[in-house]
Order: C-alpha cells, then sequence, then structure tokens
C-alpha cells in the first residue's frame, strides 16, 4: 500500500533572533498514515509544529501541501486547507458548549443567526464517526473530563474536514485507559485517509500507533521515514542525541564532595505530581535530576522550596525540618531558587538589573526600614563583576539583558544572601551557547564554595555534564540514582522514555 | 521561542524615581556589539527619567490649564493676591482626594485596586462624628475615624489577600457595605460636628496656607518617602510588578497586600477628618465616588492599573490636575455636567499618551542621543 503524499517539506529553515529553531526539516507524510516526529526538548518540534499550523512562515525551503507549494499566512489558513492542530493545552472555550466548540468561528449560519440545530446534528454526526456518540452537544465544555476535551478537539478538527491532524503529546494529559481509547480514534481517522502527526516522548506508543519516523535534533532532520515498529530503540535513541555543539563543562573536582549534608528530602509526594521521593545534597554536591517535562521535577524542586504544599513527606535543611509551604522559612534556612521561567517567575522586568539582584536581599541592606540603594548598587556590581554580567550598568533596566544575563541576575539574587542551597531550574532555558559555558562555571564554582546544587534539565548532556549525581525521574517517581559517571546519555534517555504508562503513574 | 532581546533602539525603559548619579561604570568595557547600543544612561535617558519625562507633560497640562483660567477669567488675574488665593482654592480642593489618592497610589501599584475609598471615608466620618464619639473631643474623633479607616482596610486585605477574592469584588461589596453601616450609624441624618478644632482644621490658615494643605503636604511627603526609600515601597513595586517572582525571592505576598488595603484605609480615615472639618458635618452620602476621581487621577499620573508601576509625585500631579480644571469650571460658572464630560475626555486622552507618545518619544530620544555619541 503506497498512498499519496499528501505533506513534504525540504529543507525548512526558521530562525528567531540568536535561534536556529529549524535547520533544514525534511518530512514527508502519507494519507492515512500515523507519522512520529521524535526529537529531545528544543530539537524543534513545537516550532515545526508551529509553521505547519501556519503560525510562523518558514525562512528558507518548501512546504508541499497535497502536490501545492503553500504558505499559510495565518492558523485560518492552515485551518481551510485541511490542516489542524491539537495542542497540548487544548485551547477550547470552556464556558461553550461542546458542539459550539467543534464550530467556532465557522458556525453553520443563516441570515447571520447560528443554526444550532443543525450544528447539534452535525457534531453528533462527528462524534459517531470518532465512535463517541455518547458525549452530548449541549455540555458545557468546561464539566467534561480532559479525555473527552482532546475528543471536542479533534470533533473541531474534523468539522473543518482537516486531512492531516497534527497532535502534540495528546497523550500527556490522559490516564492508561484513556490513551487506548485515543488510538482508537487515531485509527479510525487514518482508516478514513486521514494523515496524523503523532508527537509523544513515550517510545511504546510510537511503536504502538505509529507507522513512520522522524527524527529532529537541533532543528534537522537526522532519520526520516524509519519504522515506528521495527527500529531498534537504541537506533532512534541515538539519533536524538550526540550534539553537534558540545558544550564544556567545568572539570569536577578530583575527590568527590564530602561535605556535610544539606538537605534530606523522605517521602516527599504531592498528589498527581510525584510520588514519595527521598534524595539529599551534601555541602559543595551538584545534584541533577533528569526528566522529561511532566515528570513532576518542577514540581518537586518548587515543593522543596516551600512555594508549592507537599501532601506528604519532609524537607529538612541542615538537620532541622522546614516548614511546609513557606518560601520565607525556606529563604531564611539558606534555600534559593531560579524558577524555571525567568521572565514570569524571577524578574521584575521593569525594574533595573541592580534591584532585581538584591529582590531577596534589599531588607538586610536597609536600616530601621529604609532601603540603602547605594549599597544595593555596590553589592550588585560586586555580583555583576563575578558574574561577567553584560552590559555591567547595574542601573539598566533588566529587560535590555539578553536571556543568558537574565538568568545571571536570577541566579546572582542567591550569591548575595548567605545561601547554603541553591534550587535550579532549566538554568540554560533560552540562553546562548556562550553564556552556558559561562553558566555551568559559576555553578561549579559556587559549589567549589560549598554551596549544595540540586539542577533539573531536560537536557541530558546537560544534567550528566554538571552533576556529580544523577537522579532519574520519570512519572513523578525517581527510578535510578547513580553518580553522572556511572551514567551515559542513552542510558538516561532510555530510563526517562521507557514509557510504560502502568507503573503506578500519578493520575 | 526566543529570549533574546533587540536593544538597538535602546529605549531606556520605565522606571521609579532614582537618585541621579553616573554609574560606577569602566568605560572600556566590554560590551557585545548589540547591547553596545545601550552603553551608559544619563539621569534623563536612565532609569528615573521616564518617570520625570511623565510628571513634566503633566506639569505642561497644568500650566495649558492655568493659561486658559487667566484667558477667560483674566480679571481674576490681575492681582497677583487674587491669583494666589484661586492658587490656594484648588490646592484646598485637592487636599481630600488628594490623601485618599496616596492610598490608592500603594494600592494600584502593588496590583490591586480600592473601590470602597468613598464608602469609608463617609463611614469613618460618620463614625467620629457620632455624640458618643464626640465627648471624647478632637483627640478622639480623630482617632476612631484613622482607627475605623484602618480596620475597614484589612478587612479588604484580608478578603482580598487570604480570602482570594478579586480586588475589584472584595472592594466593590465593601463600596455598598462600608455605605450601608454609615447611614445605619448616622440613621440617614447628617451629623454635626461641634469640635472646634476638627472644624478649625478646614477654615485655619498658617502663614496664609489652610490647614488642610499642610495635610496633604505631609502625607504625600510621607507616601513619597514610604514608596522610595522604605523596604515597604520596595515590596510594593516588587508584588505589583511579578507578584511570583516576589513570593519566589521570600517576600510575603500576601501580608503585603493586607498591609496596602490598610494603609489606604488609613489614607481614608485621615480625608474622613479633612472632609468632616470642610463640611463641619458628616452623612453617609459624603465623598460619593471619590474612588473614581483618585483613580483618575492615579492613572493621569502614571500608575499603571496592572500594578508595577507609580509614582506619588504624578498621582499628587493628577489630582492637582482635576483640581484645576474643577477650578477652571466653577471660575467660568459652568455646570459641573460640562466639566465631568471634559474630566472623562482628559482621562482617555491622558492614557492614550501615555500609551503612544511617551513609546515613541522614548526612542527618538534615545536614537537622537545614540547618533550624537557614537
Amino acid at each position: 500500500m503506497t498512498a499519496e503524499t499528501v505533506l513534504r517539506l525540504t529543507d525548512v529553515v526558521k530562525t528567531f533572533p540568536g535561534v536556529r529553531a529549524l535547520d533544514g526539516v525534511q518530512l514527508a507524510v502519507r494519507a492515512g498514515e500515523v507519522h512520529c516526529l521524535l526529537g529531545q526538548n528544543g530539537a524543534g518540534k513545537s516550532t515545526l509544529i508551529k509553521v505547519l499550523a501556519g503560525v510562523h512562515r518558514p525562512d528558507s525551503g518548501t512546504v508541499e501541501w497535497r502536490g501545492e507549494p503553500v504558505t499559510f499566512a495565518n492558523p485560518q489558513a492552515a485551518m481551510r486547507a485541511g490542516i489542524a492542530t491539537i495542542y497540548q493545552e487544548l485551547d477550547l472555550v470552556e464556558d461553550l458548549s461542546v458542539a459550539e466548540n467543534a464550530f467556532l468561528g465557522h458556525e453553520p449560519r443563516r441570515f447571520g443567526f447560528v443554526q444550532r440545530g443543525h450544528m447539534a446534528r452535525r457534531t453528533r454526526q462527528i462524534f459517531g464517526r470518532l465512535g463517541h456518540a455518547e458525549i452530548p452537544p449541549n455540555r458545557m465544555v468546561r464539566s467534561l473530563p480532559a479525555a473527552a476535551k482532546q475528543v471536542v478537539s479533534m470533533a473541531r478538527a474534523l468539522s473543518h474536514e482537516a486531512r492531516l491532524i497534527i497532535m502534540d503529546e495528546p497523550s500527556a494529559v490522559l490516564a492508561h485507559d484513556e490513551v487506548g481509547n485515543l488510538f482508537r480514534i487515531i485509527r479510525e481517522l487514518t482508516a478514513q485517509g486521514i494523515a496524523v502527526i503523532y508527537i509523544s516522548h513515550r517510545l511504546e506508543e510510537i511503536r504502538e500507533i505509529g507507522d513512520r519516523v522522524t527524527v529532529l535534533k537541533d532543528g534537522r532532520t537526522t532519520a526520516a521515514n524509519l519504522s515506528a515498529r521495527e527500529t531498534p530503540t537504541r537506533d532512534l535513541v541515538s539519533r536524538m542525541t550526540g550534539r553537534s555543539i558540545e558544550y564544556v563543562f567545568p572539570d569536577r573536582p578530583v575527590e568527590a564532595a564530602a561535605g556535610a549534608e544539606l538537605l534530606r528530602v523522605d517521602g516527599l509526594t504531592r498528589a498527581g505530581e510525584f510520588a514519595d521521593v527521598s534524595l539529599s545534597v551534601r555541602e559543595g554536591e551538584i545534584v541533577g535530576i533528569a526528566g522529561l517535562v511532566g515528570s513532576g521535577r518542577s514540581e518537586l524542586l518548587e515543593t522543596i522550596y516551600g512555594a508549592r504544599r507537599a501532601d506528604g513527606g519532609t524537607v529538612t535543611m541542615g538537620g532541622k525540618a522546614l516548614r511546609p509551604g513557606s518560601v520565607g522559612a525556606a529563604v531564611r534556612a539558606g534555600l534559593g531558587m531560579a524558577p524555571e521561567e525567568r521572565k514570569s517567575q524571577a524578574l521584575l522586568l521593569g525594574e533595573p538589573i541592580y534591584r532585581n539582584v538584591t529582590l531577596a536581599t534589599f531588607g538586610r541592606y536597609a536600616r530601621g526600614g529604609f532601603t540603602d540603594t547605594g549599597k544595593e548598587q555596590v553589592e550588585a556590581d560586586r555580583i555583576a563583576d563575578s558574574l561577567d554580567l553584560r552590559p555591567r550598568d547595574v542601573r539598566r533596566s533588566v529587560r535590555t539583558l539578553s536571556g543568558g544575563n537574565q538568568q545571571k541576575v536570577v541566579v546572582g539574587r542567591w550569591l548575595l544572601g548567605d545561601t547554603k542551597l541553591l534550587l535550579l531550574d532549566e538554568p540554560t532555558r533560552g540562553v546562548d551557547v556562550g553564556a552556558r559555558t559561562e553558566l555551568y562555571q559559576v555553578i561549579r564554582a559556587l559549589a567549589a564554595q560549598g554551596v549544595g546544587v540540586l539542577l533539573v534539565s531536560s537536557e541530558v548532556p546537560e544534567v550528566l555534564g554538571l552533576a556529580d549525581r544523577v537522579l532519574v525521574m520519570r512519572e513523578g517517581r525517581v527510578v535510578r540514582t547513580a553518580p553522572a559517571t556511572e551514567l551515559d546519555e542513552n542510558t538516561v534517555l532510555d530510563l526517562v522514555m521507557a514509557g510504560s504508562l502502568m507503573e503506578g503513574a500519578p493520575a | 521561542m526566543s529570549d533574546v532581546k533587540d536593544t538597538s533602539t535602546a529605549a531606556p525603559a520605565r522606571g521609579t524615581d532614582l537618585p541621579a548619579q553616573s554609574p560606577p561604570v569602566d568605560p572600556a568595557e566590554t560590551v557585545l556589539a548589540s547591547e553596545k547600543a545601550g552603553g551608559r544612561l544619563s539621569w534623563w535617558h536612565g532609569e528615573g527619567g521616564e518617570g520625570a519625562r511623565r510628571n513634566l507633560a503633566l506639569i505642561g497640562v497644568l500650566v495649558v490649564l492655568v493659561i486658559i483660567g487667566a484667558a477667560t477669567r483674566s480679571d481674576l488675574y490681575s492681582r497677583p493676591d487674587w491669583v494666589w488665593d484661586n492658587v490656594l482654592s484648588i490646592l484646598k480642593l485637592a487636599s481630600v482626594v488628594g490623601v485618599v489618592t496616596v492610598g490608592m497610589t500603594f494600592v494600584m501599584i502593588g496590583g490591586g485596586i480600592d473601590l470602597s475609598v468613598g464608602a469609608i471615608v463617609a463611614l469613618a466620618g460618620v463614625w467620629c462624628t457620632t455624640v458618643a464619639t464626640q465627648s471624647y473631643g478632637a483627640g478622639g474623633m480623630i482617632f476612631s475615624a484613622l482607627t475605623v479607616g484602618m480596620a475597614v482596610g484589612l478587612v479588604n486585605g484580608l478578603l482580598i489577600s487570604y480570602g482570594r477574592l478579586v480586588p475589584f469584588i472584595a472592594t466593590l461589596a465593601m463600596l455598598v457595605a462600608a455605605r450601608g453601616l454609615a447611614a445605619e450609624i448616622s440613621d440617614k441624618q447628617t451629623q454635626v460636628s461641634d469640635n472646634g478644632f476638627i472644624n478649625g482644621l478646614a477654615s485655619n490658615n498658617v502663614l496664609g496656607i489652610p490647614l488642610l494643605v499642610y495635610i496633604l503636604a505631609a502625607v504625600v511627603a510621607a507616601g513619597w518617602v514610604l514608596l522610595n526609600r522604605t523596604t515597604f515601597g520596595r515590596r510594593t513595586v516588587a508584588v505589583g510588578g511579578n507578584p511570583e517572582a516576589a513570593r519566589l525571592a521570600g517576600i510575603d505576598v500576601k501580608r503585603h497586600t493586607l498591609l496596602l488595603y490598610a494603609l489606604s484605609g488609613l489614607c481614608c480615615g485621615i480625608a474622613a477628618v479633612m472632609l468632616t472639618a470642610q463640611a463641619n458635618s458628616a452623612q453617609a452620602a459624603m465623598a460619593n465616588l471619590y474612588e473614581l476621581d483618585a483613580i483618575a487621577a492615579a492613572i493621569i499620573g502614571g500608575t499603571l492599573l496592572s500594578g508595577g508601576r507609580g509614582t506619588i509625585t504624578g498621582s499628587l500631579l493628577g489630582v492637582i490636575i482635576f483640581a484645576t480644571i474643577t477650578n477652571l469650571f466653577a471660575i467660568n460658572g459652568l455646570t459641573t455636567e460640562a466639566q465631568n464630560m471634559v474630566k472623562g475626555g482628559i482621562i482617555v486622552a491622558a492614557v492614550l499618551i501615555q500609551q503612544v507618545q511617551f513609546r515613541s518619544l522614548t526612542q527618538f530620544l534615545g536614537r537622537n542621543r545614540l547618533t550624537r555619541t557614537t
């Protein structure tokens, strides 16, 4: 059976200032197949989806859709052409009915009035095609479970007569038995000649539902049209790894850190996020947590820090238990955190650099409640010096800094106080290559001074290169703990992705 | 996707009032080419510059209003002492709303809004003029007004920070409830103040300036210091600018939010005493729509509704501009209806100007400077 190729991408390039997000992507999708896209975080999958969905336009290269070269001016154009995208965060209007969502933006109309009966009938028809005739078209979307919402998203795609449906990690929001149902729907769609681009980190799913696989790495296609069922895992993993840019990691100290135990986490649990996590960090030790987005690692870090309240378990710092759910207590105990989302979680973008650096410490420089901005600037300047901040003027707005320098500001914030343990969540996201190396050196230098570091990153080489000890997390549980030197990238990726959903995943 | 920012226009970002001093930087500093454009910034183009430029524009508006006043009523402006009298009447007009606006500015910079200020003024005014309270003398009256104002503010703060109500809803509810309570206490009657000291606050002058104006000056000065020179002010900007960042930096956002509404309530208590002094009485309907005047003044003064930015100086100028417009209409014998329409227009114009003009003006100035220095 050789169906026609409905979608063909040739040498597609898309750059953003400072980043080459897509650097020559090849992709060919046939009618009626499930084509899987594989790649690590940052490999360019999201950008590729957005190009196909009409959100971004490629800088060069061609996109052929049903034999014709096309460029979509906007998402509506892609939709009209028959390409529908189901994003991970479903873009449904919660307070509209199922039918209204399915036909959002192209409701059947007569004389300017929506034909509600007609719309409900057609929605029911589409649900029939999807094998979900039981979903009532008049129900509010808000009241539906996640799996049913996903079906509504698909109904919307079908209401547009989509010939290609892109699904971005559709299983991430589903429980195990619901995934089986999703696969059944996908099979029905493909049987009707609809092509599906399926994105997932879970190799088992790809094996079960996929026909062919295209692998992306650093914005390039490293392998195209592999058989989803027969290609060995090793091959798939090796195509995703082995980077073209090698980062330089600072040397580990010859002797492993033998400092006193700083942080101890026992049986920490938060329902639906992570369960029974125990770990410890010593003075001067860098502990890395490897795991995918959604594996519970960021939530774990925030819970240790007191920004979320644990359902069970304890966090002790230097032998003393931390008050749960209190960031203030954690900071006073010597914890500091550089959160995942720099701009929304860490920076006051309208404020000068120095006020961002002293955000956690300005109280210390104050006398009787009066701030001492002179002293703050001197201290911030010292930090700027030691981190090689560019530009150096700490009175400039933090907004004008590049991503890497903004990250230095956030890390630098905790160098001012007497931080004993630094929690770093994706410290190099959106940071260019040069600044990365600098940040790695800063982190290692901190450890050399006795600061403990707990590092989360979805980039496996980063965790392996920087950390002394590595915890691998999958679906809310620590599945392996080992010295970094005993692990390699393929092993960790295998562990991280060996995605059977059956191992007691938190719902 | 990308975090890389275009810094080539070197538009100095907004900031609060910063001391003017050249930064301690070696000019031969290694600066990336793309970042070079910003280089070092003079005070005018630097962090404090935008607030200063904005306030200068407000002063410009004020000058225009005064010129219109002088042109339409040249007789009033013919003698210096008459001009001075008119200036004083404008300031007196601005004093009560001005005090309320200082509190409002803090709440708004902190990311909230307080719709209940007018109602709190009325409740505090009525409370401090009951027969029972008046029996304690001026001290008792002032104490009860400030305490009631702050207590109601605390309730607002508790509902918002710990009860997780949206500020708009919580203070809207308080607006209704506090006026209701004021009507209940006063039995819908006007309560006359017999206290000579209180009434004298409005009628007495020191060095030719009404006492009310001194109170406004004191509150504004205290507010300015609190916002710009204390940790409380710094936390206010942080909590309003990025609550999550503030929380993750160890700032107790909830407690601070609570304090902001209490501060606003305290300002309302002060305003209640002033307004009672002006009218020699208090009643449940007093200070009607002050919330709108205060919010409007803060907004044209440059305070962001979304929080994180605002200045006391700007808010004061906003209040004075509105008072000048009221005065302008009064001396020309025009109706308050016409006046309200003009006020509405000014609010829209001020916000539009801030959105459009300042951006381009800032960029224009930034570019000019670059062509000179590079």
